[in-house]
């Protein structure tokens, strides 16, 4: 029997090859987008991951001014584990000798390779290899991890390739000092701290978050999707379940078969959508990867992998998306009486429907509220985004209805009282769909805002911040000075950067020396402050970045004790994208603090039209191509990324709109058939089926439209908790919010356009539908 | 002690092989010394480096009692590998040395690694007398410390005893095919001082012993690995017995009065049987051995006083004190490599 039973269930799908292609289709493209971001993101982490383990000779604290081999053994032999560091530079490229018998492991010097050392071997990227130039007596080993534009080799090789005999340059200390060890600062050694290191996963975060909440959304309205195709595939099959039934196929048989049924074209659309997710993910990596690597120096792999996980994975999500969304098909099939009618009815019960709205709604609100007043971390932040999302889709039928009244009570005409009566009367029917749309849109309104203020708010803080047209830094006191009396002469200033980490009130902080100097007020935006702040400043109140001032809870005014010294807070400073507290205060009371701290980072103020002359004779006097960073570099870079930012939030905007499109046409689809009884009399009544189609093509516009309006304030909502309490929340730092009205048109307009093409085929349907047909509905038992 | 040669190689041959085309290693082979039979040896110098030949080391474990009755065990090791025969200079890579220092009690082991080149001075030994050094480690006649993340040492050496020569006047045969060393050893130093360990300082007192051996000849090819004993009878007497495994097991032993006069034996009068084994840190041991030497009447068990006395090193190997019993009692050193 089970046999039979199948066979007349799979053979609805072979007869409605449409319904099974909604099934499929939106299981696919549901498993796609969030398959093909979740496959970007763990990509992008994992390289993150890769470079977090990236050890340098940075990542440790150094010896730095006057030091000799003679220190060296000096240190060594009084117990301190120090090794020492020679670098240069050669052909544009920095070269860097460690004692590979010492030295802490590092990542451009393979361990494998540490037996290999007595050949002269020089380690490094290919690319920086490559353009040492050719090199017959040295053999060159590419690693993949090695810094960018540097090669590492022994000391003794390096050495000898920059001509330094035993001379070395600075030494690093060990992170793990034996028993018993003295610091060398006892033995009256300068101890520089490690590079201030930079997270990378918490500064992109924000970045993955956009392509998460897109993913999340795309599945919701992919689900959507299936929701609409199940449910007319039931609706359809009443029928022939109630024959099978009324045969004697027992109902919990029946179920089980509908479930398996089920899970088996779930697979089927989650292997395809696993795919089609692949080619989703690897046509966009590129972007997110350029994006990535100017933004924040991450190298992402420009190659994916397909992985058996990320294939169970696919396969999961797609079965139990659809699951969810055959819930309320299979109970109410579960409660169905064996010999209820056969006739297809409107497959949303109304009355229930409105009343689970409403509870939902309530819900909704009460934990949006709860959440902003008493929540606290991120999580909270994605239950009010949930929340949100969630409620304004149990409030879409009740807007969408009451919106239809307003027409309903302004129209005059019989024709129009009939179509706004009609459109309202459709209206449950598409709800869900018009939810996806609603959430696809307000997805996109609120990324986009999210992404666009992001950009407006970095390049304005880079703006304030690379001030100077060139920056430079130099590895000891000596060379400082030396460097300096060459640079003065030839620029308007010289801005020297000091900066000591530290504790102030319980947070990690970097303390910075500012020069009294017209730059900074010229340039640094505060988010509030005193009067002249930096003329306080100057006078001994320091300024803080509002990660500290939210971690702390001190603001402008406020007393801050550091190094036991009270200040006074004259403002508080946008710091965008650090993830740790920053003080600045003026350079002579720094000096105070901290007397032995010598500046060995300067910004150089000058005419922007002479910096490549100034570059290259800071070059020429010897620094090398590291040392030398030019601003408008870094701001171009910047730039250009933020535009490969918008190439993949802009594919992806179109692409969930197109899920959407897709959704509103599978709904109109199932109702066409329902519709038949109520057309057919506006038919009889002399309206041609011209007429009435073109109507419909309306009703869409009219749909989409009355969506739009409650998807573009949820998506400013929506953006307004991703800026002002997710952000907060995971990096401890506000992004003012902007707004893009011509963005927000040109997707109204998208949407649309999206449910023109959706209706244009029920449309055409109805325009085709013969009188016989439209006489039919008479003739029935309907 | 020669087998520890083979270690060190198997450490340094890949770079050999591999450096055959670079800066005319694959000639160097060639150019290293290699031991002579009838070698007159010459003090203070011989305390020095013999950077002529590829392998050296200086190398001291010690079997202590704490003050709070505890036994406790001491490695003091000092390795120089030649990469060209010659004297290093500035940071030339020429002569490297590795040292290895570890410290046993009965239920922890801590042993850690440090690497330099001579040429600057980081490491390196004199000539004027006992005097060896890697970093603030410290060999000489007054005293053997090291330093590791997790513990330190500091003995200080009341008596150094004699010297003893092993095998044909300090030359020392290692295999049928006739690798051989030069190798002395200072079996009776007294020492006295202090542990630093994690729960605290220990004050220790106990003997100590040196092995000084140098060579250049590789073990033969199918030589895997090798257990070495230095045992120090509650008579007086000592013994020092290796065990090569190859294809063939090659055995050799140097009996030891309490006078500093010796006996040598030859291939096969020594025989160590392992008994039992345990896990490590690293492999499967044998850390209970049946030890004869029928000559001198030894039918000896021992045992290893902590099981797990594995160093886990860039080259790894089992270092660790044991307990003798038998025909006669004492305490000692083992060590077991290849395994």
């Amino acid at each position: 029997m089970k046999r039979t039973v199948i066979s007349a269930l799979l053979s609805h799908w072979l007869k409605n090859p449409l319904q099974t292609l909604a099934l499929l289709g939106g299981l696919a493209l549901a498993t796609a987008l969030w398959s093909g971001v979740q496959a970007i993101n763990a990509e992008a982490r994992q390289s993150y991951q890769r470079a977090a383990n990236t050890v340098t000779e940075g990542d440790f604290a150094q010896v730095r001014g006057e030091v000799t081999v003679k220190d060296f053994v000096l240190l060594r032999r009084a117990g301190v584990l120090v090794s020492p560091i020679v670098e240069g530079g050669l052909n544009g490229v920095r070269i860097v000798g460690v004692d590979v018998l010492t030295s802490p492991r590092l990542s451009a010097i393979p361990e494998t390779e540490i037996g290999a050392i007595y050949g002269p071997t020089l380690f490094g990227q290919a690319q920086a290899l490559d353009q040492l130039g050719p090199m017959p007596e040295f053999r060159k080993t590419a690693v993949e991890g090695a810094p960018p534009n540097t090669v590492y080799g022994d000391i003794s090789v390096v050495s000898d390739l920059l001509k330094r005999g035993d001379a070395i340059d600075r030494l690093i200390v060990l992170k793990d000092q034996p028993r018993g060890a003295v610091a060398p600062e006892v033995l009256g050694y300068t101890v520089t701290p490690p590079q201030a290191g930079t997270d990378l996963a918490s500064l992109t975060d924000s970045f993955h978050l956009n392509l998460s909440a897109f993913g999340l959304l795309s599945f919701a309205v992919g689900i959507f999707i299936v929701h609409s195709a199940i449910g007319l595939a039931f609706e359809q099959r009443r029928p022939m379940i109630r024959t099978l039934r009324a045969v004697g196929v027992p109902l919990k048989m029946l179920m089980r078969l509908m479930v398996l049924e089920l899970v088996i074209l779930a697979a089927i659309a989650g292997a395809i959508g696993v795919l089609l997710g692949y080619f989703v993910a690897a046509s966009l990596l590129p972007n997110v990867a350029a994006t990535l690597r100017g933004l924040y120096g991450a190298t992402i792999a420009g190659a994916l992998t397909l992985s058996p996980i990320w294939w169970l994975g696919g396969v999961f999500v797609s079965i139990f998306g659809a699951l969810l969304a055959s819930l309320s098909v299979l109970l109410k099939l579960w409660q169905m009486p064996v010999l209820a009618i056969a006739q297809a009815r409107n497959w949303q019960s109304k009355g229930i429907a409105r009343k689970l709205q409403l509870s939902g709604l309530i819900v909704c609100i009460l934990l949006a509220i709860g959440v902003l007043l008493f929540g606290e971390g991120l999580v909270a932040g994605f239950i009010l985004l949930g929340a949100l999302l969630i409620g304004a889709s149990f409030l879409l039928p009740i807007y969408l209805s009451a919106a239809l009244s307003i027409g309903q009570r302004l129209s005059r005409r019989v024709l129009a009282e009939w179509f706004w009566a009609d459109t309202k009367q459709q209206a449950s029917g598409l709800a869900l769909a018009l939810s996806a749309l609603l959430l696809a849109m307000a997805a996109n309104v609120g990324v986009a805002t999210m992404v666009s203020s992001f950009r407006v708010t970095f390049v304005e803080f880079l703006d304030q911040r690379l001030a100077p047209e060139l920056y430079i830094h130099v590895d000891s006191e000596d060379q400082a000075d030396r460097t300096l009396s060459f640079v003065e002469p030839v620029v308007d200033a010289v801005l020297p950067l000091v900066y000591q980490d530290t504790f102030v009130s319980g947070v990690p902080t970097e303390i910075y020396g500012a020069k009294d100097h017209q730059t900074y007020p010229d340039n640094w935006k505060l988010l509030e402050g005193v009067d002249d702040p930096w003329g306080q400043v100057a006078r001994g109140a320091v300024l803080v970045n509002e990660q500290f001032a939210r971690r702390t809870d001190q603001w402008t005014e406020d007393k801050i004790e550091i190094e036991g010294r009270m200040f006074s807070i004259a403002g508080v400073y946008g710091d965008y994208g650090n993830p740790i507290g920053q003080i600045v205060m003026t350079q002579s009371v720094f000096g105070e603090l901290y007397p032995t701290i010598r500046p060995l980072r300067f910004g150089l103020r000058l005419d922007p039209e002479k910096v490549p002359n100034v570059a290259e004779a800071l070059r020429q006097f010897g620094l090398a191509d590291d040392q030398i960073i030019n601003q408008a570099a870094i701001k171009k870079l910047s730039k250009d990324i933020f535009e490969q930012t918008f190439v993949v939030t802009d594919a992806l905007n179109v692409l969930t709109l197109a899920v959407a499109g897709f959704a509103i046409l599978m709904s109109l689809l199932t109702l066409a058939n329902m519709r038949l009884p109520q057309l057919a009399p506006i038919w009889a009544l002399g309206l041609t089926r011209d007429k009435l189609a073109k109507l419909e093509v309306l009703r869409a516009v009219l749909f989409a439209a009355i969506t739009s309006l409650a998807a573009l304030p949820l998506g400013l909502v929506l953006a307004w908790v991703l800026l002002a309490v997710v952000n907060v929340e995971a990096f401890g730092w506000k992004l003012p919010m902007y707004l893009f009205p011509y963005d927000y048109l040109k997707l109204v307009i998208e949407a649309l356009l999206a449910a023109v093409l959706a209706s244009l085929i029920p449309a055409w349907r109805l325009k085709k539908t013969s009188p016989s047909q439209m006489l039919k509905v008479f003739a029935n038992e309907r | 002690m020669s087998a520890k040669v083979f270690y060190i190689l198997c450490f340094f041959l890949p770079s050999i092989a591999f450096g055959q085309g670079f800066a005319g290693l694959g000639r160097i082979a060639d150019d290293f010394a290699l031991p002579q039979k009838g070698y007159q040896f010459d003090f203070p110098k011989d305390h020095g480096p013999h950077n002529d030949f590829r392998i050296e080391w200086w190398y001291v474990t010690a079997n202590l009692i704490g003050e709070d009755g505890e036994t406790y065990g001491v490695q003091w090791t000092l390795f120089r590998n030649a990469l060209e025969p010659v004297e290093a200079a500035g940071w030339g890579l020429e002569q490297v040395y590795m040292g290895h220092a570890a410290l046993t009690t009965k239920d922890t082991h801590f042993a850690t690694e440090r690497y330099a080149r001579s040429g600057v001075g980081q490491a390196g030994a004199s000539v004027e007398g006992l005097d060896a050094w890697i970093d603030n480690w410290v060999l000489n006649q007054k005293e053997i410390s090291a330093a590791g993340p997790d513990f330190s040492f500091h003995l200080s050496i009341k008596d150094l005893g004699p010297f003893i020569f092993h095998g044909d006047e300090g030359y020392s045969v290692k295999s049928a095919q006739g690798q051989a060393s030069h190798y002395y050893s200072a079996p009776f130093i007294k020492v006295e001082g202090a542990l630093d360990l994690p729960s605290g300082e220990v004050k220790v007192s106990g003997a100590a012993w040196l092995d000084r051996e140098w060579s250049s000849q590789p073990l033969a090819s199918d030589q895997t690995g090798w257990d070495w004993f230095s045992i120090s009878f509650e008579t007086g007497e000592k013994l020092m017995g290796f065990r090569l495994r190859g294809s063939d097991v090659f055995t050799s032993a140097t009996w030891i009065n309490p006078d500093g006069t010796t006996e040598a034996f030859e291939n096969g009068a020594f025989q160590a049987t392992p008994i039992e084994w345990s896990d490590t840190a690293g492999p499967k041991v044998p850390i209970r051995w049946d030890v004869s030497l029928p000559e001198k009447g030894v039918e000896i068990a021992v045992e290893a006083i902590n099981t797990d006395a594995w160093l886990p090193l860039t080259v790894a190997y089992w270092e660790g004190p044991v307990l003798v019993s038998g025909t006669k009692a004492g305490i000692g050193y083992l060590e077991m490599t290849g395994y």
